[in-house]
């Protein structure tokens, strides 16, 4: 039985953590989920591609309301990592405008979402500065 | 007139606000009714129906029941934030088919005290984690992979074009939402009319930074409805029903092309930017040329963008746009002078069609306190996440 899970399927974990894309063969788009067809050429062809796990703040909000169980204020991002566009939380971090800025550095980091009733740990992902 | 023109006939929006004694059928029977006594026809007229009730559920056949069955088709449709602008452009299309010369649409949503309205992954957590769905998630990621709340992928859309462009701060996306309070204080017809401080503002209860409560639209109860024409149908009619008609110059409905970053950020700009220069040409309109706008201020940081999107403004320059006063009522291009979704409300199939009507009402000259003199076009455009971006762009009746 493993002890851990990857939050999604897209986070590969071990030694260096990071994402993968779906790459269409013919022109090059990044989708993070399953695609029928690419949303761009319409081809059909997919294959795995790492994503950078260095990336900038393209946008980002400081969320002070959100759903029932999650904890507030947290940061929500855009991160430009070198062309491949990520949402995810900027973690590690004061939740504050001060502490965030547009074109901010930051790396891909991975924390414990919680624990299953079977003890299995789901591991998800945000980015961190990179500073 | 042009033979293949189409005008608004008739057109009404209830009060929006708390309606806790009416249901859904009640707001949209009282939007037709108006509706169609304001263009001076009848069920008996109507040969079409577009209707959007997005969050209720609601079928256009209900409202048939209670304003008038009479075996025309109805056309249920649900387009996010542009249901309402959806259901008119279903009676518009028709008309310019030939297939019919007069449509009806219909908006209504009940939404008073619905509370923060988010994207697709709400829900409690397994007991067991268990991979599903096409990124093979093993719970809800909503505020886990970034925020999927409104206020919070708006905020977004807003400090990404600040990024961009520069000029933008808290302190700036709050001025939009105090312009656009004060505006509501002139429009009885708003869910709230009540002028807020920039320090009110700036002080309120935080959503999701820049946006604060007043700077988020309001969710209420509403109903709007319109009864569309052909030209020919509108020859046959009184000449006093010919100079309040009001011409629709271009209808527009778009969908966001693929580009790279709208798979994770929704991209509202593109799409819209593609509608307005379809309305544009379509209507042999100018930005310059617009007396007032109603754009989809669901947010403050929302209103910002879209000045750039509806090339109100140069490629980059809407703060600058804004600081220059343009979009107050007085200004060379009013915006939201209705008090816009932030102040006026937004009951969500009602407001595209809603927008058209604080448009028309101008146009007409029959805004009263806040009627922008000589007023002879505009344009209203709402977008809905997923997305679709609807615009139409109005004309006075030359009579």
């Amino acid at each position: 039985m493993p002890d851990q899970i990857p939050f999604v399927d897209y986070l590969v974990l071990g030694d260096q953590p990071h994402l993968v894309a779906n790459e269409c063969t013919s022109c090059g788009a990044h989708f993070f989920d399953r695609r029928n067809a690419c949303a761009s050429c319409f081809a059909t062809e997919f294959k795995k591609v790492d994503v950078p796990t260095e990336g900038e703040v393209r946008a980002f909000t400081i969320v002070s309301m959100a759903a029932p169980g999650i904890p507030v204020p947290f940061v929500s991002a855009t991160i430009d990592c070198q062309g491949t566009s990520v949402r995810a939380n900027v973690i590690n971090v004061d939740a504050t405008p001060d502490a965030i800025t547009l074109g901010m550095k930051v790396r891909l980091a991975t924390y414990v979402v919680g624990s299953d009733a079977a003890g299995v740990d789901a591991i998800g992902f945000g980015f961190e500065p990179a500073a | 007139m042009a033979s293949d023109d189409v005008w608004i006939l008739g057109i009404k929006m209830t009060k929006f606000g708390k309606h806790p004694d009416k249901d859904v059928i009640d707001l949209a029977a009282e939007a037709t009714m108006a509706a169609l006594a304001d263009g001076g026809v009848t069920m008996k007229d109507v040969q079409i129906m577009g209707f959007g009730n997005l969050m209720g559920l609601t079928a256009g056949q209900s409202l048939q029941k209670q304003v008038g069955q009479t075996g025309i088709p109805v056309y249920n449709v649900s387009n996010a934030c542009a249901t309402g602008a959806t259901a008119l452009r279903v009676a518009y299309m028709a008309i310019k088919a030939g297939e019919v010369d007069c449509g009806l649409a219909v908006g209504v949503e009940k939404l008073a005290g619905a509370g923060l309205l988010a994207g697709g992954s709400r829900g409690a957590d397994k007991d067991t984690w268990t991979p599903s769905g096409r990124l093979g998630a093993v719970a809800p990621i909503d505020g886990r992979i970034g925020t999927e709340t409104m206020p919070g992928v708006f905020a977004q859309i807003g400090m990404e074009y600040g990024h961009k462009y520069g000029g933008t701060s808290f302190e700036l996306f709050a001025k939009i939402s105090e312009k656009n309070h004060a505006h509501s204080t002139l429009n009885p017809l708003a869910a709230y009319s009540k002028r807020f401080t920039l320090e009110q503002i700036m002080g309120d209860i935080m959503i999701s930074y820049p946006n604060t409560r007043p700077m988020c639209s309001a969710n209420c109860d509403g109903a709007a409805a319109a009864v569309l024409v052909s030209d020919a149908k509108l020859k046959t009619l009184s000449k006093e029903q010919q100079r309040r008609a009001v011409k629709v110059s271009a209808s527009i409905l778009t969908t966001d092309p693929w580009e790279e970053a709208c798979q994770v950020l929704p991209n509202v700009n593109t799409l819209t930017r593609n509608a307005a220069k379809q309305a544009y040409e379509k209507a042999g309109i100018g930005p310059e040329d617009l007396d007032l706008v109603e754009l989809h201020d669901c947010f403050a940081t929302a209103e910002l963008v879209h000045y750039d999107n509806l090339m109100l403004c140069e490629q980059g320059g809407a703060a600058d746009f804004f600081n220059s006063g343009a979009t107050w009522r007085d200004g060379k291009t009013p915006v939201n002078v209705s008090g816009g979704l932030e102040s006026k409300g937004h009951p969500i199939a009602a407001t595209g069609i809603a927008n058209v009507w604080e448009i028309a009402h101008q146009l007409r000259g029959e805004a009263g306190d806040r009627q922008i003199e000589g007023a002879k076009v505009g344009l209203a455009h709402v977008i809905g996440l997923g997305s679709a971006c609807g615009i139409h762009v109005l004309e006075k009746s030359g009579l």
